[in-house]
This record gives C-alpha cells, sequence and structure tokens, in this order.
C-alpha cells in the first residue's frame, strides 16, 4: 500500500524531469508575478481600507468624465472603457505571437509582437493624457471660506462633499488620501506596462535577429507573454477598484 | 503519402482550436467588460436620483466584482496557458492566492472600524468613560506597591 502510494511520488520528484512540466524560467516568472500580485494586493487593499475608513469618498463618475478633444461633455466612463479595450486587444496580440512561436513561425511573432507593442504605447500615451487632464484641469473648492481652484495632485483633492456657500452648492476639500492613491497606483501599473513594452521591444529585435529561431524555440515570448498578460490581469481589478466602484 | 498528410493535417485542425479559443475568450472579456460598464453607468444614474437606493448599488457593486473575477479567471486560464498547466502547478499558485480573501476581509473591516471610531469622536463616548472608572482604581493600587 505504502510502496504503491510512493511509486508516483518518487518518480515526479527523484530528478531527471520537471516536476511541473514547466522550465526553470517559466516556474520563476509565474513565481515572481504571484509575488507582484501581492504587492499590488497590498495597494489596492491598503486604499480600499482608507476609502473605507472615511465617510466620503470622490465619486469616480464625476472625477473620470472627460474624453479628448470633447471639451467639457459629461461622458463618465467613456475614456477608461477606451483604455481597458486597448489593454485586453493587446493581450490578444500578445497571446497570438506566444501562439506563432510554438508554431515557430517568426513572421507571425513579429507582426503580432509590432501589435502588442503598438498597444501598450496608445495605453501609455492615454494616460498620459489622463493624468495632464487630472493634474491641469482646475475645479472650484471652499477652503476655509474662501473659494480656490484646485487640480486634483497628491497633495489637493477638491472632490469632497458639496456645502451651500452663497446659495450655490460648492466642493470642500476631499481626503488628501485619494491623489496619493490614484497616482501612486496607476503610476505603478503605467510602470508596468512601461517595462512590458520595453520587454516585448527586446523580444522583437531578437526574434528579428533570429537568436529564437537558433535557439530552437520561442520560450521567451511565452514569458514575456505571462508578464504582458500579468499587467492586463491588474489593470482589471485597477478598473474595478478606481473607475468601477 | 498518407502519412505525410496526416501528420500535417492534425497540428493544423488542433492549430486552428487553439487561435479560435483565443478570439472565443476575447469576446468573453469584452461581453464581460461591457456588462461591467453598463452596470457603472446604472450605478452612476441610480446616484443622480433624488434618493439613490444604496441597497441596490451595493448589490450592483458585488456583482460587478463577480464579473472581474470572471475576467481574471479567463485571463489566468487561457491567455496566460495556467488551465494547461498540470495541477500541481496549479496548486502552488492558487493556494497561495487564496491568502487574498483573509487579506481582503481583515483589512476592509480594519477600515469600516476606523469609520465608526472616527464618527463616533474616537470612541470618547459613555461607553469608554465607564471603563476608565476601572482603570483608575488600579493604577493607584500599583503607586501604592
Amino acid at each position: 500500500m505504502e510502496t504503491a502510494l510512493a511509486q508516483p511520488k518518487t518518480k515526479l520528484w527523484s530528478g531527471g524531469r520537471s516536476p511541473f512540466n514547466v522550465s526553470y524560467g517559466k516556474l520563476m516568472m509565474w513565481y515572481f508575478l504571484m509575488s507582484d500580485s501581492f504587492t499590488f494586493g497590498a495597494f489596492l487593499i491598503s486604499y480600499g481600507t482608507i476609502r473605507f475608513s472615511v465617510n466620503a469618498w470622490a465619486d469616480p463618475n464625476h472625477v473620470f468624465n472627460a474624453f479628448p478633444f470633447t471639451g467639457h461633455t459629461n461622458l463618465p466612463l467613456a475614456f477608461v472603457s477606451l483604455m481597458t479595450f486597448i489593454l485586453i486587444m493587446s493581450s490578444v496580440t500578445m497571446v497570438l505571437a506566444v501562439h506563432d512561436g510554438h508554431n515557430m513561425n517568426r513572421k507571425g511573432v513579429e507582426k503580432w509582437l509590432f501589435f502588442t507593442i503598438l498597444g501598450g504605447l496608445a495605453f501609455l500615451g492615454c494616460q498620459a493624457w489622463e493624468w495632464t487632464h487630472l493634474i491641469t484641469g482646475r475645479h472650484e473648492v471652499l477652503v476655509d471660506g474662501v473659494l480656490q481652484q484646485w487640480g486634483t495632485t497628491v497633495s489637493h483633492n477638491p472632490w469632497g462633499p458639496h456645502v451651500e456657500y452663497n446659495g450655490q452648492a460648492v466642493a470642500t476639500p476631499g481626503p488628501i488620501a485619494f491623489g496619493g492613491y490614484f497616482f501612486g497606483i496607476t503610476g505603478f501599473h503605467g510602470f508596468h506596462v512601461f517595462s512590458g513594452v520595453v520587454i516585448n521591444a527586446i523580444m522583437l529585435v531578437k526574434t528579428r535577429l533570429g537568436h529564437f529561431e537558433q535557439r530552437g524555440h520561442y520560450e521567451m515570448i511565452e514569458k514575456a507573454g505571462l508578464y504582458w498578460h500579468f499587467v492586463d490581469l491588474v489593470w482589471v481589478f485597477v478598473f474595478l477598484c478606481f473607475y468601477l466602484i | 503519402m498518407s502519412y505525410e498528410t496526416t501528420t500535417h493535417i492534425v497540428p493544423d485542425a488542433h492549430d486552428r482550436d487553439q487561435v479560435k479559443r483565443i478570439w472565443k475568450t476575447f469576446w468573453i472579456l469584452l461581453i464581460l467588460t461591457v456588462a461591467e460598464l453598463s452596470l457603472g453607468l446604472s450605478i452612476y444614474t441610480i446616484h443622480k436620483g433624488a434618493d439613490p437606493n444604496q441597497f441596490l448599488v451595493l448589490i450592483f457593486k458585488g456583482i460587478v466584482c463577480i464579473l472581474t473575477l470572471a475576467k481574471a479567471f479567463y485571463i489566468i486560464s487561457i491567455f496566460m496557458h495556467l488551465g494547461d498547466e498540470i495541477r500541481n502547478l496549479i496548486m502552488t499558485i492558487a493556494v497561495p492566492a487564496t491568502l487574498f480573501i483573509w487579506f481582503i476581509v481583515a483589512f476592509l473591516y480594519d477600515g469600516n472600524s476606523w469609520k465608526n471610531l472616527r464618527n463616533t469622536d474616537a470612541g470618547s463616548h459613555p461607553s469608554t468613560e465607564h471603563v476608565q472608572q476601572h482603570t483608575a482604581p488600579a493604577m493607584e493600587k500599583g503607586a501604592k506597591d
């Protein structure tokens, strides 16, 4: 009985083969991504804790209601939907690049990697626009009985609860943590997107130089792909925590 | 000759299935995102009303969270191919990730507790004064010793 149970285990772990049926590099990429998910998780949960601890928080539908070239039209969630769509699309092109890598199709890998990089750059451009719009867009706030014009920064939050002032509803300063969490977490995610674009660009150059063809496999594309999908995965949660709820 | 053709056809069929699966996942993700957006806009519309139904808002937010978890499942399982790995590898990723359940529950509960303390003047209401009466004699005893 005991030997019957021990038999498959010794076969799996006694050496000579990978017990997880993957290469060392790919396994370590998985564990790195898991640790990175805990970093992002800690940030997002810290944000959630602070948000739960205050009575009023900025309404995302009012903060994020702008779209490029539409002026002051009220378009809640529209621009961030576009950003989400861009990132999902670039995830699809990445998985197609990995797929063509499996088939040793160099031209296909090059094509899909190029589109993935393009998607990443488009996302970064969108984020740059959004940050600029938030920081430079001034909003009327009542601070100590005086009306001021505030942008949304790590030290100023013009999205607090409204009060009556000279017969008009005017916003008061909101919790200062809002800007810090928003720019901190989307910035950390944006940095991941940026490094993903750099990694994909290196992969594209190496593919063009025929490095993977000489090696006989495109596993590096798979590892870069894991990283890129992780960036998309994190965005799904950032999208949820900052824009939807 | 016939052997050659079969070896070429079988990977092609598998190939097409794989690509089909990728695009199917894309459509699922897109539909889930559109569903999330419509729920998000419904929350916005409810908030604009004169008397927002807080319970309905909470339910909608809960549904959005579940849809997000579904999206995360599809990205990890299909795009990252974790679903195609062997069970042991899946478990070394999935089991540590369950820490998030405690992580989220404990910290959001903590945040809520802070909010309650904030709204009751940091807990300095009659119930706390009662506790202080008990501690004061204990300190006197300690001073005598």
